[in-house]
């Protein structure tokens, strides 16, 4: 196997520390000796690796740009480069590891109290814990703020019931942060595991992130103790500021999985031969290859600046709306892209392009699809809100 | 106890390298640098010992300052901390060792554990040459290495054709680890992190007071031959002909 040295057009290598740089190298070849061997296996049989969880909670990898509860508190350029490495493997890996980290730890560290705070975070960063985030239902996807899920007060207790569905880790979560309605008002709650009423269901069906499991949340009058209502999780935007943080690391995520196509068809093209040349020799294919280069340039830089913005902490959640469509859409015009430069072979699995183009369609449309995150910036570059009447 | 580990950095074994165009070495320029494998292994062994019997971990290299992305990452492993003897020259295996026993004699550990062979020339010598100017006693490819309770002496099995050898030590020693000695640790975000606040000290090979002059010159560096095409032979009788008479096997 050749080795992956990245894709670095403009030594971007430079603008890194040294510890991103190791941070990067350590993951990467975690991946490349642990993970890859092992997925397409997982892909066709539409299982998620659950042994590599503890093994990435060592390295230390969940949650690892916030700080405080043992966590690193690594640069958000490092945490960028964990994700882009992760989904280098495959989007099912680096889903893992969003929703563990930016979905479940993040809210549990920003609205939960001390308890929770001191009860899940060792145990989710260490990977003996997985948590999943609730807040799709079937009927309301990009709209979540129609959501019909319902927590009702009684006495000590909330009682939850509803239906949350496409929900990552479901039914592999020890604890669930689900999003309900309470006296009209969303909030946010911890549902563990067992919880009488509460049940997951796997949903089969998927011809994409084979390799992640994805449920269906069904609660039926579950009740939970008020000490699990996580008390700053108030309102809608308490929920969307978890998907700004998973957001982020999908912008770098979709770099990863652009980086394997291009490398793979690169690759692929210098050696296979038609019409006695190698097709890398065509300028049909060295236009795409050209292409392909320069789009992930461009999106590698703009996970850097984004990345040094939120160090800086002056990130906006329309700057990660614009870094997550623009490299989200990217990535999987290159997957296209380079599976028609495979030709047959491209649409096995024995090579990793069309695994990454069919989760890319999942990523394009999950954490905001292409479309919604369009409107959020023409909400912000007009004025106009298109989202709403 | 204390554990001295000298370690090098080498060209990405995965990666093909290309040869200077007057064959006077190999390519460095733009090649990525990784820490020698059978160093890692060496790294790994001594943590281990110190999980087991307590005390601290010194890794030491000989090399220029772009040495130190390596020994970071033996730091982020878990290492205390490090020494970097800087120069800028390309030394051979018995300057190295002059200069390693110079560190030696400042640390005065109560073992020293590397690797068997750096991977990029594959010399197998320092460790050995440690040990004569030294006169320290030398196990050489290690795939066990016990310590035993007083921590004076080491048990060590060794790889050797056709079989394993068990040697028993006197502690200090000079211990170079094999391939199957053990299994390397990821260094952990948290170990990176922490790896950034431990001392690393230079010291300019100057310093040392130590002849560097090489004993060893490379002439002349060549990529081996380009493998030829392989042959669909039509029959045995064909194959047999060949391998008698082209191959000359037979
Ligand atoms: C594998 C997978 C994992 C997921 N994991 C999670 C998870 O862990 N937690 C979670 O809560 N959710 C999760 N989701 C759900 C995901 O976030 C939703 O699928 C997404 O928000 C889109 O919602 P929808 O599927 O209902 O599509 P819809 O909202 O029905 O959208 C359908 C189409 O209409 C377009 N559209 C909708 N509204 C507008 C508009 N106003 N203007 C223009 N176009 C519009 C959309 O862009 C899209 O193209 C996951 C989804 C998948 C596929």
């Amino acid at each position: 196997m050749s080795v992956f040295r990245g894709i670095d057009y403009f030594e971007l290598e430079r603008e890194f520390t040294d510890e991103e740089r190791i941070i990067r190298d350590t993951v990467r070849e975690f991946v490349e000796k642990e993970f890859l061997p092992i997925v397409v296996d997982h892909y066709r049989k539409g299982t998620f690796p659950v042994e590599i969880i503890p093994r990435l909670g060592e390295l230390g990898v969940f949650g690892a740009c916030y700080s405080g509860y043992g966590l690193p508190g690594i640069s958000n350029v490092a945490y960028g480069l964990i994700m882009q490495e992760l989904e280098r493997g495959d989007s099912g890996l680096r889903s893992f590891a969003s929703v563990q980290g930016a979905l479940v730890m993040y809210p549990i560290l920003e609205y939960g109290t001390e308890e929770q705070k001191e009860r899940w975070i060792p145990l989710l960063a260490s990977g003996k814990a997985i948590g999943c985030f609730g807040l799709t239902e079937p009927d309301h996807g990009s709209d979540p703020g129609g959501m019909k899920t319902r927590a009702v007060r009684d006495g000590s207790e909330f009682v939850i019931t509803g239906t949350k569905m496409w929900i990552t880790n479901g039914s592999i979560a020890d604890v669930a942060v689900v999003w309900a309605k309470c006296d009209g008002e969303v909030r946010g709650f911890l549902v563990e595991k067992g919880t009488p009423g509460f049940e997951a269901r796997d949903i089969k069906s998927k011809l994409s992130m084979r390799a992640s499991v994805t449920s269906e949340l069904i609660f039926d009058e579950v009740r939970i103790p008020e000490e699990n209502a996580l008390p700053g999780a108030v309102g809608l935007k308490a929920a969307l500021r978890c998907l700004t943080q998973a957001r982020y690391g999908i912008a770098w995520g979709s770099v990863g999985a652009a980086m394997a196509c291009f490398e793979e068809a690169l690759s692929y093209a210098k050696e296979r031969v038609q019409f006695g040349r190698p097709i890398a020799s065509f300028q049909l294919t060295q236009a795409k290859l050209a292409d392909m280069v320069t789009e992930i340039t461009k999106a590698q830089l703009v996970c850097l600046h984004l990345g040094r913005l939120k160090d800086a902490g002056r990130l906006t959640h329309q700057q990660v709306s614009l870094a997550k469509r623009n490299n989200v859409r990217m990535a999987l015009q290159i997957a296209r892209t380079a599976r028609g430069i495979l030709g047959a072979n491209g649409i096995t699995d024995e090579y990793c392009v069309m695994r990454h183009m069919c989760n890319l369609e999942t990523v394009d449309t999950y954490e905001g699809t292409y479309e919604i995150h369009t409107l959020v910036i023409g909400r912000d570059l007009t004025g106009f809100d298109a989202l709403t009447s | 106890m204390k554990i001295l580990v000298p370690v090098k950095q080498v060209p990405n074994p995965d990666e093909k390298v290309k040869i200077k165009k007057d064959g006077s070495g190999i390519e460095l320029e733009g090649v990525k640098m990784v820490l020698n494998p059978f160093c890692e292994i060496a790294v790994e062994e001594a943590l281990r010992m110190k999980e087991k019997h307590g005390g601290e971990v010194v890794v030491v290299t000989v090399a220029g300052k772009d040495a130190e992305l390596q020994v970071r990452t033996a730091l982020a492993m878990g290492a205390d901390r490090a020494i970097l003897v800087e120069t800028n020259e390309e030394l051979d295996p018995a300057a190295i060792a002059s200069a390693l026993a110079k560190v030696y004699e400042m640390e005065s550990p109560d073992v020293v554990i590397m690797g068997k062979q750096a991977v990029d020339d594959d010399s197998n010598q320092v460790g050995q040459i440690l040990a004569a100017k030294l006169s320290l006693p030398q196990a050489t490819f290690a795939s066990k290495v016990e310590l035993s309770e007083d921590l004076k002496k080491a048990t060590v099995t060794r790889e050797v054709d056709g079989g394993l050898e068990t040697i028993e030590v006197e502690l200090p020693a000079i211990i170079t680890a094999d391939l199957r000695l053990n299994e390397p640790r990821y260094a952990s975000l948290p170990g990176i992190m922490r790896a950034k606040k431990k001392e690393m000290k230079v010291i300019p090979i100057s310093e040392l007071g130590i002849d560097t002059a090489p004993k060893v010159k490379v002439l002349k560096l060549e990529p081996p031959k380009e493998r030829a095409g392989g042959v669909i032979v039509g029959s045995v009788q064909e194959l047999v002909e060949k391998l008698k008479n082209e191959a000359k096997v037979l």
